[in-house]
């Protein structure tokens, strides 16, 4: 071992109680960095998974029609107020092209095509608004997971065949095998068998949707062949932003992700992300003081021993290698007990901290990731916490030492 | 003027080990409280010589040691250590010659207490060669047996007495067998029997192996055994 580990070593040995309280904050400094960085990581996870289980990652539709100013033969503007225009219901122009090529688009995972207008439902005397969604249920269900949502019946539409939502079953009083009838908006009509009741957990979606075959609601929505949108999931849910955003500028159509879509929530994230943020930096500048408190104490009460070492032919180079490496040595040690401390708290928090539907807060399973940028963290904090008290060290006069030592 | 100390010398002709050539020491250099020290000494130590440094307190002795070893720079002057001019010498360069040439014991032991005596003798040899090895341990333990620490080598500093102490003290400045060992009043500290203990081990280093020493004391009965006696008077040499 070399002598500047030898001398660091043993400096910390015979410090006992110093050495103990210091990696002892250093390990709780990393372990609270860790954990609150996976307990704000999977609260926002399972915020995002309950916002994407009745939502795709990114929708593709038609680009909205813009209406025209009215020019006159200069350019000049004539009209000087612009009304927007009625936006009619429309199918993606080629959409077949284009849905073949979104899967080759990185990070598209599921691509369903949908055709999806309003209109009533009825039954009996009683009447309803509703959203018709035409679906290829093989294709949808990997985009939206009703199945498991599914109250009554089954997750099947054949052709004649609907799902309805909870509320609106209760609002026609029709249970699974019942008949509706459906009036569209272009006014052609149809009527279903429900197959399946659904409850989505979203009040609004209950009482409205209810999905049919996609040629189904092709024909009542008078678009033959046509689709007005299509739904796709990503791998990662944070890119979607990205991936839709390429994905328009590709095809020329309007691609609006979940992030765009739910603003509020990407707000409250990014807060988040700022507080967590803000409590790390704390944190290590916290652990960055007692590291580098604890040295220059260790420094002044070595001051004799430091000038012996001189004498006996050590240089200030070396002398300061011995304090940036106790630095770094009380860096690395917090960061391996802190990870260790971390991993007890996210396995204990995964049973103690359970969402309403009893599922676990937080995976026992955390990124590596974390662990390793905690750690490096804590060891270069070490080192840079080091660097005022070696340098210190190295400063000292030798005569000074022996002198009056 | 340097020739004719040469001549005093009882050593001369056996080559020089140390020559001090006008040295001037002055503290606070360019403030209000400026003051020198030493005001041009001129002085030899032949190869193998044992000289007393004597003189009353605050006469500069001390400043005269520390120049001597390396560890502050004259003010002005010249001092060649093993013939060669230390001015030249960057702060590496002092630091080297230091660790090679020089052993120092002190009035205070100074031992590293987190290390054993063991440990403690070894430190030079460990700077000097970056990590432990055998032969260094040998050496040490060699030495602490010569020094009559044969059965003290695993004990820390607090758990000996200051003689013992000293003599781990001795054991570590002949670690890397340098030519020539500073002692400032290596005695100073001990009981009388320690002292002439103490004493009598360094004198028993010299006659054995030829290490010049130059040993700073206050006890006129210790002075007289040594080969030479320099005297400083308020920052001069007295002849
Ligand atoms: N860093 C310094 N700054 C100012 N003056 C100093 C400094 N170091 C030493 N002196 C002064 O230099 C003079 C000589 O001191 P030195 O320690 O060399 O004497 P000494 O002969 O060793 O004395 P003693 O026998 O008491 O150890 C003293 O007057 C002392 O006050
Ligand atoms: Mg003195």
């Amino acid at each position: 071992m070399p002598f500047e580990w030898v001398l660091a070593l043993r400096f910390l040995r015979e410090g006992h109680m110093q050495t103990a309280l210091i990696v002892a904050g250093t390990t709780v400094g990393v372990a609270v960095i860790i954990f609150i960085s996976a307990l704000m990581n999977g609260l926002q996870a399972s915020l995002a998974e309950r916002t994407l289980s009745t939502q795709s990652h990114i929708t593709v539709r038609a680009p909205d029609e813009a209406a025209m100013p009215v020019l006159d033969r200069a350019g000049q503007a004539v009209a000087a107020h612009i009304e927007p225009r009625v936006q009619r219901l429309r199918s993606i122009d080629q959409w077949e092209r284009v849905f073949r090529e979104l899967p080759a688009i990185p990070h598209v995972v599921d691509v369903s095509a949908i055709a999806t207008g309003s209109g009533f439902a009825y039954r009996g005397n009683a009447s309803k608004s509703i959203a018709l969604i035409g679906v290829d249920p093989q294709r949808y269900r990997r985009i939206v997971k009703i199945e498991d949502k599914i109250k009554a019946g089954a997750y099947r539409i054949g052709p004649g065949e609907a799902m309805i939502g909870i509320e609106l079953a209760h609002d026609l009083g029709a249970a699974v095998g019942d008949r509706i009838r459906v009036l569209s908006s272009e006014n052609r009509d149809d009527v279903f068998r429900v197959t399946g009741i659904f409850d989505l957990g979203v009040r609004d979606l209950n009482r409205r949707w209810v999905i049919m075959p996609l040629r189904s609601a092709q024909s009542l929505l008078d678009l033959p062949g046509g689709v007005t949108h299509i739904d796709l999931t990503v791998d990662d849910i944070f890119s979607a932003e990205a991936v839709a955003q390429q994905i328009a500028a590709r095809t020329g159509l309007t691609a609006d992700s979940w992030m765009a879509i739910n603003t509020q929530l990407l707000t409250a994230f990014k807060n988040q992300t700022m507080t967590t943020r803000t409590v790390r930096l704390f944190l290590i500048l916290i652990v960055a003081l007692g590291i580098a408190s604890v040295l220059v104490v260790s420094v002044v009460q070595k001051q004799r021993e430091i000038g012996i070492l001189r004498a006996i032919g050590a240089s200030p180079r070396r002398i300061m290698k011995v304090f940036l490496i106790q630095g770094g040595i009380v860096g690395g040690a917090g960061a391996l007990m802190g990870s260790g401390l971390a991993a007890l708290m996210i396995y204990g928090a995964s049973f103690a901290l359970r969402q309403d539907d009893g599922s676990a807060l937080i995976s026992g399973r955390i990124d590596a990731s974390y662990y390793l940028s905690a750690a490096a963290v804590a060891l270069l904090t070490g080192l840079l916490a080091a660097v005022a008290p070696a340098r210190r060290a190295a400063r000292l006069d030798p005569v000074e030492a022996i002198r009056y030592g | 003027m340097a020739e004719q100390l040469l001549e005093t010398g009882s050593a001369a002709g056996r080559g020089q080990i140390l020559r001090l050539e006008g040295v001037r020491k002055s503290y606070n250099v360019g403030t209000p409280i400026e003051a020198e020290v030493l005001h041009g000494i001129d002085m030899t130590l032949a190869a193998g010589e044992f000289v007393a440094l004597i003189g009353p307190s605050g006469s500069g002795k001390s400043t005269l040691l520390h120049l001597v070893g390396l560890l502050e720079r004259p003010t002005a002057g010249r001092i060649l250590i093993a013939g060669k001019e230390i001015a030249r010498l960057d702060e590496a360069g002092m630091t080297e010659l230091r660790g090679r040439t020089l052993g120092f014991v002190f009035q205070f032991h100074h031992l590293l207490p987190e290390f054993t005596a063991l440990e403690n003798v070894m430190m030079p040899t460990l700077i000097e060669r970056g990590r432990y090895d055998q032969a260094m341990r040998d050496r040490a333990k060699w030495l602490l047996g010569r020094v009559g620490l044969g059965d003290a080598m695993a004990k820390k500093p607090s758990a000996l007495s200051g003689g013992m102490q000293q003599r781990v003290a001795i054991a570590r400045a002949l670690a890397v067998n340098p030519p020539m060992v500073l002692a400032d009043e290596p005695t100073g500290n001990l009981d009388s029997h320690s002292a002439d203990e103490i004493f009598a081990l360094m004198r028993e280093i010299n006659r054995d192996d030829g290490t010049a020493f130059l040993v700073v004391t206050h006890d006129a009965r210790l002075a007289g055994r040594c080969d030479r006696r320099v005297e400083l008077m308020d920052g001069s040499v007295r002849t």
